[in-house]
């Protein structure tokens, strides 16, 4: 199988050094490709350097230390990706749908069989536990290219039969040239979420990663140049002002797609309206995870399973958007619910993000290390009580550089900055509630409406919770759950638009209506 | 309302240098995941502020705003602007400088 990755360039620069647990961990894996100190951006199938010749260094937030070097990339830069995807654009969006398809099948197959590399590159760069990239991120990322793979195929236009003689046909075309910007905390699978739908409509794409973690998407599209055509998969990196303003506000793009906060997502949507195209933007929330008294009924699975439930928190270091950070407790188990809980957090294990025991890594940069460190300040300063955590993590070794955080309960009220701001962080605050309303009205207390969870054993009260709440997830006893055809986004300031459905290929094509008349006489108008 | 946003030194300086680089600049308060609830820098006027946000201050001369709804859940805090290092993935100007800002909160008198 190796004969089939046959780079048609390489990414520029001398092969990486290797070291610490990262190196003894690749040493274990199937990889075919090195991984490099210096990256080019990937345009038109070829690695170009930057024209004006800016890097800028990758670091490590598992050690501090420098990866690589990644282009600090420019206008001139994000133009000629723009100019490779217009290039590509027209033949690839005659092509087939099953030869669409066959292709993102491809570029899961391929990431399948090189799942255990991408993965630990993917906690090289982000610094999340290996487990969870093993486990979650990349089994998720490859179904993503089958699932549109499959919805593309199975598409199909309409048409509606006016009269005898008149039919409206719809059918769906491509925008074009689509833009990305995606987030750091999932580099992969947020490119997979954005990508697969864009690609199997037969878009093609300038996508910029997150500055902080560049390089998981440079390797995946070394392992898969020979499959994707080129131009229609293009990534520029650099930084936002300088590469992703270029990018966003380039009046040659169809599209643009965002995942991040609210002020840029504002600025995007602003530039979009100067070039009137349309935007979908992912930019967060404060998730209630709401568990009613009748959860402890019985002392059973499914006790057990809301307390995992709880301690959700924790996943991926609390760095996702749907991060389950507001838990409304109902207060007649609050003090034997909390008991319980608080013992399950204190088992969770900070320790070497490659070790595949470990369950909570470090956060991806040291920016964002500090902002949650300040969050916990604030929270202590509001009169929060830290229940558990409160505090940094140090790890030894060539660790200590690393940015960890300790999983962190708060117990306080709703309208502390804790409650009510994306920590992005391992910090859950915790409050109580009486009656159904109650946890209704806290839940709704929000900016947001991304994601939210309801605990409880009363089929009639979860559909109640499930319909009230504002948010565009109500994970019903369960959390964080990621799966391909269940549409994900958010209500209110959370953002525009739904992924992981079928019916995010909308938003990334055009509805053309054909209007027939098989009729021979004229209307007898004039 | 006028000393609810102070800066640190670091930041000021740091304010400063991007003043000479791009001129006249402005802060706007994010909200929201990833690089959210950080304060966002821009040139004057590359960020189009409406009738929802709220001007909350100035900082080493620059005009310091927030969403007017986002405001009201901050209210009881004053909050120190300052510098780490970092970059922040936003179009924040000091991004490409390796720096971001960050908030530093405490409470308000009662």
């Amino acid at each position: 199988m190796s004969a089939q990755v046959r780079p048609a360039s390489q990414p520029n620069g001398a092969p990486i050094h290797e070291s610490g647990s990262f190196a003894a961990h690749l040493k274990t894996l199937e990889r075919k490709i090195p991984l490099h100190a210096r990256y080019g951006n990937f345009i038109g199938g070829e690695w170009i350097a930057p024209l004006k010749g800016g890097y800028f260094d990758n670091i490590s937030p598992t050690t501090g230390q420098v990866i690589c070097q990644i282009p600090r990339s420019q206008a001139e830069d994000v133009e000629r990706a723009i100019d490779a995807a217009h290039a590509a654009a027209p033949k690839w969006g005659r092509t087939s749908v099953a030869e669409r398809a066959r292709v993102l099948n491809a570029v899961a197959d391929r990431m399948e069989q090189y799942l255990p590399f991408l993965a630990a590159v993917e906690t090289y760069d982000n610094g999340k536990p290996i487990r969870e990239t093993n486990l979650a991120d990349l089994p998720l990322a490859v179904d993503h290219f089958r699932y549109f793979a499959s919805c593309v195929r199975a598409q199909e236009g309409s048409l509606g039969e006016l009269d005898e003689d008149t039919v409206a046909y719809h059918y769906h075309e491509p925008l074009g040239v689509v833009a990305q910007i995606i987030p750091w905390n999932f580099p992969i699978l947020m490119a997979a979420w954005k990508l697969a739908p864009a690609i199997a409509a037969g878009n093609t794409v300038v996508i910029k990663p997150a500055e902080q973690t560049p390089l998981s998407l440079l390797v995946l599209a070394e392992l898969i140049q020979d499959i994707v055509p080129p131009g229609v998969l293009n990534i520029v990196n650099g930084f936002g002002v300088e590469a992703g303003k270029p990018l966003a506000s380039s009046p040659r793009i169809a599209k643009v797609a965002f995942t991040g906060e609210t002020t840029t997502g504002r600025l995007i949507m602003q530039y979009a309206s100067e070039n009137i195209i349309p935007v979908t933007l992912e930019l967060g929330g404060k998730s209630p995870n709401i568990f009613f008294a009748d959860v402890m009924r019985e002392d059973d699975d499914f006790v057990d399973k809301a307390l995992e439930g709880f301690a959700m928190f924790a996943l991926n270091q609390g760095e996702v958007c749907t991060c389950p950070s507001r838990a409304l407790v109902q207060k007649s188990i609050y003090e034997r619910f909390m008991e319980r809980a608080i013992k399950r957090v204190e088992k969770i294990r900070q320790a070497d993000p490659y070790e595949m025991t470990t369950q909570i890594g470090a956060q991806a940069s040291n920016d964002q290390y500090e902002k949650i460190l300040s969050y916990i300040d604030i929270g202590k300063k509001e009169g929060a009580k830290v229940l558990t955590g409160g505090g940094a993590n140090k790890l030894s070794g060539d660790l200590s550089g690393g940015f960890y955080i300790k999983p962190t309960v708060f117990e306080g009220h709703n309208k502390m900055r804790i409650f009510q701001e994306e920590i992005f962080g391992p910090v859950v605050s915790v409050t109580t509630f009486d009656t159904p309303d109650e946890a209704l009205e806290i839940a709704n207390d929000t900016l947001y409406g991304l994601g939210s969870g309801v605990w409880t054993r009363d089929i009639n009260l979860a559909y109640r919770l499930g319909r009230g709440i504002k948010a565009g997830r109500v994970w019903t006893n369960c959390y964080h759950a990621y799966p391909a055809h269940a549409a994900f986004g958010g209500y209110k300031k959370s953002g525009i638009g739904r992924e992981t459905h079928k019916m995010m290929l909308d938003h990334y094509q055009q509805t053309k209506n054909v209007l027939v008349s098989y009729g021979t006489k004229a209307l007898g108008f004039f | 309302m006028d000393d609810r946003v102070g800066v640190s030194d670091a930041a000021r300086a740091l304010i400063e240098e991007l003043k000479t680089q791009h001129g006249p600049i402005m802060f706007h308060l994010s909200g929201g995941c990833c690089d959210g609830s950080a304060p966002m820098c821009f040139q004057v006027g590359e960020f189009k502020l409406g009738g929802v946000d709220e001007k909350v201050g100035e900082i080493a001369g620059c005009e310091f705003w927030m969403d007017r709804d986002q405001f009201k859940r901050w209210a009881h805090t004053r909050w120190l602007v300052d510098v780490v290092p970092g970059r922040g993935a936003s179009f924040s100007l000091e991004a490409p400088l390796n720096k971001r800002f960050l908030i530093r909160s405490s409470l308000c008198a009662m």
